[in-house]
């Protein structure tokens, strides 16, 4: 099978799974438009003060929403054995959890992405700010997505691992969050952000270098 | 061959090699932190600008150093794990996260006390603290997942490939996280840079820092036998050392 297919099938797939299985994908988008609708409560309906930490707010509950989202990626696939089937087609493993990483990105990524933008606004940002939180966040979930895949298949089949992945991964996660957050902290005073979204999008490049192997080896040992 | 050596004798020698080694290690590092405690105590001069409260350095410098350095040998011993599957390592990996993690704590709770008299606060988002405390966190979830998984061989492996992903961010974090408080630029009394220090004050350090390091080999040492004796439980080597121990087999 050439690598596009495998690509192909595997996305075709997880879309597949997604679509049958929506409130599984909906869950986490829920969630982290609650995580950000709580922060109006805690601190006022004040919409200058909530304009300024709304791009900190919005990162931080994408990161959780993505610390939920990525937990279940491999979970069926390895309950009914066809992540065993995966591993003994011969195919490359390290492509497959990019292309798992890609769904995820696509299935959890984007609709929070989606979501920002209702959000932003109902915080009260500044329509430049929001586009470069829109920015940071485009490359941050990425890497969110990638870093994630790695991570659940690591942990894939245990016990409370919905704890245990949050747990591991938002320390890798935090980074992210430095550039991003500082990004439309910049873009807010009417600085140039370009620094923090290339480094974002030097993390993303790392990431997809990275991570697939990663991905590879942890779903080899969970295997084994 | 090496696969034959690998299983059946090593971890036997390892364990007969590692109580030779505590033989030495253990009073060494008694008399390294005794002399060390006693030269930083008493011998070294009071410093001119932080009185005698900067003495809490010779814990806290130490256990920071150790804090990394753990991390760095358990990174040796991931790439072992993952490379040639060496047994050894699994079990020093193992029992070094909790080591790593204890020294973190340490040189997190120093520098706290220490931060209270010399910069009125016992916390600030400072870089060095914020990334020590991350470094806290990724010990954490290395211990996490090897408690999650209950076979002792799949999680030594998992764990390595989790310590080799921390290695690749430590240094993102790191710098990450000094831009993110240079960027801030809060009220940042700034770290003790003086340009030399009194060879008294060094002496003591230096003897801390080797003693906390023979510390944590030996301490490691002690820890791995355990495990050795809890892995190869069912051989017969072990079965002769619980026998000549407690006079009961069973035990174990």
């Amino acid at each position: 099978m050439s690598p596009q297919a495998l690509v192909c099938a595997v996305l075709r797939r997880e879309f597949r799974r997604t679509a049958r299985n929506q409130s599984e994908a909906g869950h986490p988008l829920i969630f982290f438009v609650l995580a950000v609708m709580l922060f109006p409560f805690a601190l006022g309906p004040d919409t200058a003060l909530l304009s300024v930490v709304a791009p900190g707010v919005i990162w931080v509950a994408a990161l959780l929403a993505a610390s939920f989202s990525v937990e279940g990626l491999f979970r069926s696939d390895f309950a009914d054995g066809s992540l065993e089937l995966m591993a003994l087609s011969g195919a490359p493993l390290a492509l497959v959890g990019l292309a798992k990483a890609l769904a995820h990105w696509l299935v959890a990524g984007v609709p929070v992405l989606l979501l920002t933008l209702p959000l932003a606004v109902g915080l009260g940002l500044d329509p430049g700010v929001l586009a470069i939180l829109m920015a940071s966040l485009a490359l941050g979930s990425g890497c969110m997505s990638l870093l994630g895949t790695s991570i659940s298949a690591l942990t894939v089949g245990l016990r409370g691992s919905g704890m245990l992945v949050a747990l591991l991964i938002l320390p890798l996660y935090i980074p992210l969050l430095i550039f991003g957050a500082s990004a439309t902290a910049n873009a807010a005073l009417g600085l140039s952000a370009a620094a923090e979204l290339y480094f974002l999008a030097g993390l993303l490049v790392l990431a997809l270098t990275l991570t697939p192997w990663a991905t590879a080896t942890a779903l080899r040992i969970r295997l084994s | 061959m090496f696969d034959f050596l690998n299983k059946y004798a090593s971890l036997m020698h390892f364990y007969r090699l590692s109580r030779r080694l505590s033989q030495w290690l253990a009073p060494l590092t008694a008399v390294l932190m005794c002399a060390g405690v006693v030269g930083g105590l008493w011998f070294a001069p009071t410093d001119y600008q932080q009185g005698d409260s900067f003495r809490i350095i010779y814990i806290h410098v130490p256990s920071a150093w150790m804090s990394l350095f753990v991390y760095m040998s358990m990174a040796g011993a991931a790439v072992s794990i993952l490379v040639w599957r060496v047994k050894v390592a699994e079990i020093a990996l193992r029992c070094s996260a909790p080591l790593g993690a204890s020294f973190t704590f340490l040189a997190l709770v120093t520098g706290s006390i220490w931060g209270k008299p010399m910069w009125g606060t016992w916390w600030v988002w400072d870089a060095r603290l914020t990334s020590e405390l991350i470094l806290l966190f990724l010990y954490l979830g290395i211990m996490a997942l090897q408690n999650a998984i209950e076979d002792r061989r799949v999680a030594a492996r998992a764990a390595a490939v989790l310590t080799l992903i921390g290695v690749v961010n430590i240094p993102i974090i790191h710098y990450s996280v000094e831009w993110w408080s240079t960027l801030h630029q809060g009220p940042t009394v700034s770290k003790f840079d003086r340009p030399s220090i009194h060879l008294h004050m060094l002496i003591p350090l230096l003897l801390m820092s080797v003693g906390f390091t023979t510390f944590y080999i030996s301490a490691l040492m002690v820890r791995m036998r355990t495990e050795i004796l809890r892995y190869d439980r069912k051989t017969n080597w072990v079965r002769e050392i619980v026998t000549t121990h407690h006079g009961s087999p069973s035990s174990v």
